[in-house]
């Protein structure tokens, strides 16, 4: 499993505007570049990233190649109800991960 | 390469550097963009603090069935390892030498663990640095005072004065001499170590200081000194000495 790091308020007012932070652990190795020995690396990087929040899918994004190592993702949404956010990223070679955070929300 | 030489021929490099004057002292954060320090300012933005996460896991994971984890002798990092990290390179007893942090890392692996040393830059190995260099964030980086480690010191120092390479530079004309000034678009800092390891934008990766180190050796063209060297260690020491006061910053992002 990657390392992976995610910001969430733990709480927050019902409607208010929140900031999530997440970073992961990837390569995001190009499929361009070529190694010491003059062989090209293969391509391995995170194609998608979405974030469900109590299973309704709030924010996503797709990710290519000119995307850094151990990329940064920060996102807004709204506050409407207590639960859980989910956070998936998917990549070449199989590479799936999910991670959770619980928020409350008065 | 070629850039980065021709870029060297063009600075006028005085023969004789003298120190910086410690009212004029400055970290390698001071040199970077707003970005980059935002980067640092923010542990939910710093790629470092993956690195922390995983030093973490290493310190609470027992290694083997028969063996303590870090833990299970150092009890919690945040109070037993709390400023350890800023007063590195220290005297070793064992081996009657200057040892880096993570050669201090590895020796509790080798002889209180009974486990293989990590490899020189390897995912655990910087993690666990990260995270007990992350102990001693925001306090001053402690100078060598053992006097055991006066000859190391010195060595170091010398070191530092010493032209190196093709190019015939050697660590004091670049940063004691011509810090500020630019070299093939990057300021050169005043090499202040407080950041260590740190999580560099070019390298896309962590690395240690002795990384970095080699990376300037590399710069003038001469053959660096290999991971763990004694002199990468009095080079550290060194390095120490001259930023006594300063503030520990680990982990630390370089552009
Ligand atoms: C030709 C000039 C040059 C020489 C010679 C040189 N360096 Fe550097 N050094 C640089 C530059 C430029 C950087 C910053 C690179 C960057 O940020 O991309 C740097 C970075 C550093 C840093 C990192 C500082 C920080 O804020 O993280 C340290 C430490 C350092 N050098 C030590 C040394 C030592 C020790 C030597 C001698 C073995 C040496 N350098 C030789 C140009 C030089
Ligand atoms: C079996 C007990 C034991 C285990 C396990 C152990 N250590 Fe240690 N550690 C010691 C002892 C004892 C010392 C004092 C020096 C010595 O005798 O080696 C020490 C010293 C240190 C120091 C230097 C402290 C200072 O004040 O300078 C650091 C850093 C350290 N250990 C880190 C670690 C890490 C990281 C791990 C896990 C990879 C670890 N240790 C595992 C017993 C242990």
């Amino acid at each position: 499993m990657a390392r992976a790091l995610i910001s969430v308020p733990k709480t927050a007012k019902k409607g208010d505007i929140i900031e999530i932070k997440t970073l992961i652990s990837h390569v995001m190795e190009t499929g361009y570049r070529p190694d010491a020995a003059g062989k090209v690396a293969p391509r391995d990087i995170l194609r998608r990233f979405t974030c469900r929040y109590n299973d309704e899918e709030v924010f996503s994004a797709e990710l290519w190649q000119a995307i850094a190592a151990n990329p940064f993702i920060s996102f807004t949404t709204v506050a409407t109800a207590s639960g859980t956010l989910s956070f998936t990223w998917t990549g070449d070679n199989g590479f799936s991960q999910t991670e959770t955070a619980a928020i409350t929300v008065t | 390469m070629i850039r980065f030489i021709a870029i060297l021929l063009l600075l006028s490099l005085p023969a004789a550097a003298a120190d910086i004057p410690a009212s004029e002292r400055r970290s390698g954060y001071d040199f970077m963009s707003p970005a980059t320090q935002e980067m640092q300012r923010d542990d939910a933005l710093n790629p470092a603090m993956l690195w922390v996460a995983e030093g973490e896991a290493q310190w609470q994971e027992a290694p083997s069935s028969a063996a303590k984890p870090c833990a299970g002798c150092h009890g919690d990092a945040t109070a037993s390892m709390r400023g350890v990290a800023a007063g590195y390179p220290a005297f070793d007893e064992r081996t009657g030498k200057a040892i880096d942090l993570q050669q201090r890392i590895n020796a509790c692996r080798v002889t209180h663990q009974q486990q293989p040393a990590f490899a020189a830059e390897s995912r655990p190995l910087l993690g666990l640095a990260a995270y007990l260099g992350l102990q001693s964030r925001g306090l001053p980086v402690q100078a060598p005072d053992d006097p055991r480690l006066a000859p190391a010191l010195q060595r170091g120092e010398k070191l530092f004065h010493t032209a190196m390479g093709q190019l015939n530079f050697s660590c004091t004309q670049c940063h004691d001499a011509n810090w500020g000034k630019r070299l093939a678009g990057s300021p050169i800092p005043q090499a202040h170590a407080t950041g260590y390891p740190i999580y560099r934008l070019e390298w896309q990766d962590m690395g240690s200081l002795q990384r970095r180190l080699r990376n300037c050796m590399t710069g003038v063209r001469a053959e660096p000194f290999p991971y763990g060297a004694d002199e990468l260690v009095q080079l550290e020491l060194y390095l120490n000495s001259r930023s006594a006061g300063m503030t520990v910053e680990t982990p630390a992002v370089r552009p």
